[in-house]
């Protein structure tokens, strides 16, 4: 389809059937029963089969003329593209139309308080009834699962197979008897996270995704999605500035929600941005030690920048030779945000013990310098990133691993 | 400008490699570091003759190919990882853009040429090699041209048929040509950690230099940057080539019944390394692509040779402590690369001059994107 064509489809649909006074879920079933909403999905599961240019249109059209689109802040991408790649015939009609309308919120059931890094080795227990799977056992670092209606869950259903080949990937509902959700307080203040308690919890027999067995794999999809996402950033979703109208209204009270947990996100970057505007500010660019941190830390970011463009460039060029991009400016994001809670430290001198209204930009900084530590944790450690550098791109040895033979056999935390 | 280079610069890159791959063997490096003149002049006529390399990135009106800093740049880096014992450095890059950006066109059309073909080695003579600020203080030109001063530090002193000076007259800076075997000059060869390298002490004491153009500070400073830069390619060639040759050494070396590299404590160590190394190539490259691109002064050019001596310290360092005891001899081959590392990261102003560098022209000109 021509992008004119496209343009043009996409406002006629638009002028018909657009109002600010519908209800969101209302304006967004409209918007998935013509394939809008989800334009380079498959037609035959609400969208168009559109190409990512062919997408990007449709994007341009929903920014110009500010119109709402689907929900996607938060996991629920997540399990959308999970189902959408792996799920049955049956799942993708049941679930995908109510992630694209908001009605359902989903949350990730992954990582476990004994299985972080280590992901293939969870022990949540999925164990098969006649009718439906149990599942015993604790996840944590659930984003958004307090107010999440289904999760995406990996859990162990064979513990006599090695690990990665016991595990099974579910589509649980979260409003049950069997499930627990309490928020985890973190050391800056913030709850973004939850941990969820599963105690006899219940599954569908045809809420299994992937074949019984299949669960590492279907997992392995959900992460590459999650990566894919960090990318790109969490940029879309919404008109930039609010509009009058009930949809506008409903729209905003959907992302207040959505967009909590990730308030101190920036923050956790370690705010290079404010540097050179605070050191002049308070004249502690004047000081030559404070100088030269600074001028390192220039060193880091513009290094990442331009390294980051050469990786693009080289690879819109079709370039060959494997290309350390990943990992490399994962590990060099943490470098920089240590770096720059440094040099936020040391602008601030004393002062920077303060984290209330007298302190620096209103606590921006307080909380910058409390939430540093997590970024060289979250999405894979530098330690694991390490890792990845070393066997992947430099080739070194692997080590011996201790983690082969039947699941059970392997120790495991708390034994 | 430039992102990443082009298909023909990157089939020179090519050329280039196997030329010092062939020439600069380690056993070459070796025996030329024991040598007085620290060259072999039938590898200096190839790349001349053959390669045409000394003019690559002087003008074509004088002789040369009318390249810029990205073609010098991928010419320093692979003799950075070889190691290339010759007055390249000394002869081509600092004398040759003192020449291109200082002298009169008279002294461009005599000298140049000679340089771009390597007939004539040349090399600067520079009083201060730790900040622009402060060349100027100990060689004076009297009003008739008569130099005065000592130079601690001139690269390839011993074997330069002429000196290029930066002399102090009046207020000013001029350039002065000198022939090395010149009446009042007296050059005395100086032991250096790198002995690939050669380094000379020249005084010179009422010495009749023809004086050949005048240096501004914003000429110098713009100087400063190529030299700087092109140093700075020279050292993250040397930087990658001992990660290669060190992660090699952690595959094949067994301890305790598996091979060293497979311990997490040294391929963290690596990769660490590995985004040390990506990030100076990062910014030497950028800096070499805003150079050939404009005259603006940029961070650019100081970010590199700030970032690149970090980096090649960095990977000496770690290139001996994980060898361990063999790193340390004199029949290992690292130290090498560490003394040259320690000399590049001092030539031409330490890493912290840099970074002071970087901040004034940040606070001028705001100029980070």
């Amino acid at each position: 389809m021509s992008h004119d064509g496209i343009r043009a489809a996409l406002e006629g649909f638009l002028d018909a059937e657009f109002s600010p006074d519908l209800s969101l879920v209302e304006w967004r079933r409209r918007l998935v029963s013509a394939g809008w909403a989800a334009p380079s999905w498959p037609e035959a599961y609400f969208g168009r089969d559109f190409s990512q240019a062919e997408a990007l249109v449709v994007s341009q059209v929903f920014a110009e003329r500010r119109i709402v689109g689907a929900a996607q802040v938060g996991p629920r991408r997540l399990a959308a593209e999970t189902i959408l790649a792996h799920g049955t015939h049956e799942q993708k009609q049941r679930y995908l139309p109510k992630i694209l309308t908001g009605e359902h919120a989903w949350c990730q059931l992954f990582s476990e308080p004994g299985s972080g890094s280590d992901l293939a080795g969870a022990s949540t227990r999925a164990d098969r009834k006649t009718d439906h799977w149990l599942i015993n056992g604790q996840k944590v670092w659930n984003t958004s699962a307090h107010h999440a209606d289904f999760g995406i869950l990996v859990a162990r259903s064979n513990w006599d197979l090695p690990k990665h080949q016991g595990l099974s990937y579910f589509l649980i509902d979260m409003r049950q008897p069997g499930v627990e959700v309490r928020p985890l307080k973190q050391m800056n203040g913030h709850a973004s996270f939850n941990e969820v308690f599963l105690t006899d919890a219940r599954v569908a027999l045809d809420d299994l995704v992937g074949g019984e067995g299949q669960g590492w794999a279907v997992a392995t999809a959900t992460l590459s999605i999650e990566r894919q996402g960090f990318a790109r950033g969490r940029s879309q979703g919404a008109p930039a500035a609010a509009s009058a109208g009930r949809v506008y209204e409903e729209l905003a009270r959907e992302l207040e929600i959505d967009n909590e947990p990730y308030t101190w996100y920036p923050q956790r970057e370690g705010r290079p941005d404010l540097i050179l505007q605070r050191a002049q500010e308070t004249g502690a660019i004047e000081d030559d030690a404070v100088r030269q941190e600074i001028a390192k830390l220039v060193c880091l970011t513009e290094a990442a920048r331009i390294s980051a463009d050469q990786v693009s460039a080289h690879q819109k060029s079709g370039g060959q030779g494997m290309l350390p991009a990943g990992s490399i400016g994962k590990l060099g994001a943490s470098v920089i945000a240590r770096k720059a809670a440094h040099v936020h430290t040391m602008i601030s001198g004393a002062s920077a013990m303060l984290s209330g209204p007298e302190s620096a930009l209103e606590g921006v900084i307080a909380e910058t310098l409390i939430s540093v530590p997590a970024i060289s944790i979250a999405g894979g450690t530098d330690e694991i990133q390490r890792n990845i550098i070393a066997e992947r791109v430099l080739g070194m040895p692997k080590e011996q691993r201790m983690d082969t033979g039947p699941f059970r056999d392997i120790p495991r935390n708390g034994q | 400008m430039q992102t990443v280079l082009s298909d023909d610069q990157v089939q020179f890159k090519h050329v280039v490699h196997r030329f010092f791959d062939t020439h600069s063997s380690t056993t070459a490096v070796r025996q030329l570091a024991e040598t007085d003149t620290g060259f072999d002049p039938l590898v200096w006529s190839l790349l001349s003759e053959t390669l045409g390399l000394p003019g690559t990135h002087l003008s074509e009106q004088y002789g040369g190919h009318g390249f810029g800093p990205v073609e010098l740049g991928i010419i320093l880096e692979e003799m950075g990882r070889t190691l290339y014992c010759g007055p390249f450095f000394s002869s081509a890059v600092m004398a040759g853009y003192a020449l291109e950006l200082f002298a009169d066109e008279a002294a461009k059309i005599q000298r140049l040429p000679q340089i771009a073909d390597g007939s004539i080695r040349a090399t600067l003579i520079l009083d201060d090699l730790n900040q622009p600020s402060q060349v100027g203080r100990l060689i004076e030109a009297n009003q008739v041209g008569a130099l005065t001063g000592s130079a601690s530090i001139v690269l390839d002193g011993c074997s330069a048929d002429v000196f290029i000076i930066v002399a102090r007259e009046g207020s000013g800076l001029g350039l002065y040509a000198l022939a090395a075997n010149a009446q009042g000059a007296e050059v005395l060869a100086q032991d250096s950690i790198d002995m690939t390298r050669k380094v000379a002490r020249v005084s010179l004491n009422q010495s009749a230099g023809t004086r050949i153009g005048t240096v501004t500070r914003k000429g110098l400073n713009r100087f400063w940057d190529l030299v700087s830069v092109a140093l700075a390619h020279e050292m993250i060639g040397g930087a990658a080539r001992l990660l290669d040759e060190t992660v090699e050494y952690t595959k094949g070396r067994y301890q305790f019944g598996r091979p060293i590299g497979s311990f997490q404590a040294l391929k963290h160590r690596c990769a660490d390394l590995l985004m040390s190394l990506e990030f100076a190539k990062a910014a030497t490259h950028h800096a070499g692509f805003c150079l050939a691109a404009s005259d603006q002064a940029t961070i650019y050019p100081s970010m590199a040779k700030a970032m690149a001596g970090d980096c090649f310290m960095e990977m000496a360092r770690a290139a001996i402590q994980l060898r361990g005891g063999i790193g340390f001899t004199w029949e290992n081959d690292t130290h090498l690369w560490f003394k040259r590392a320690k000399c590049d990261e001092v030539l031409l102003g330490a890493p912290h001059r840099h970074r002071a560098r970087m901040m004034a022209i940040l606070q001028e000109t705001q100029d980070v994107a």
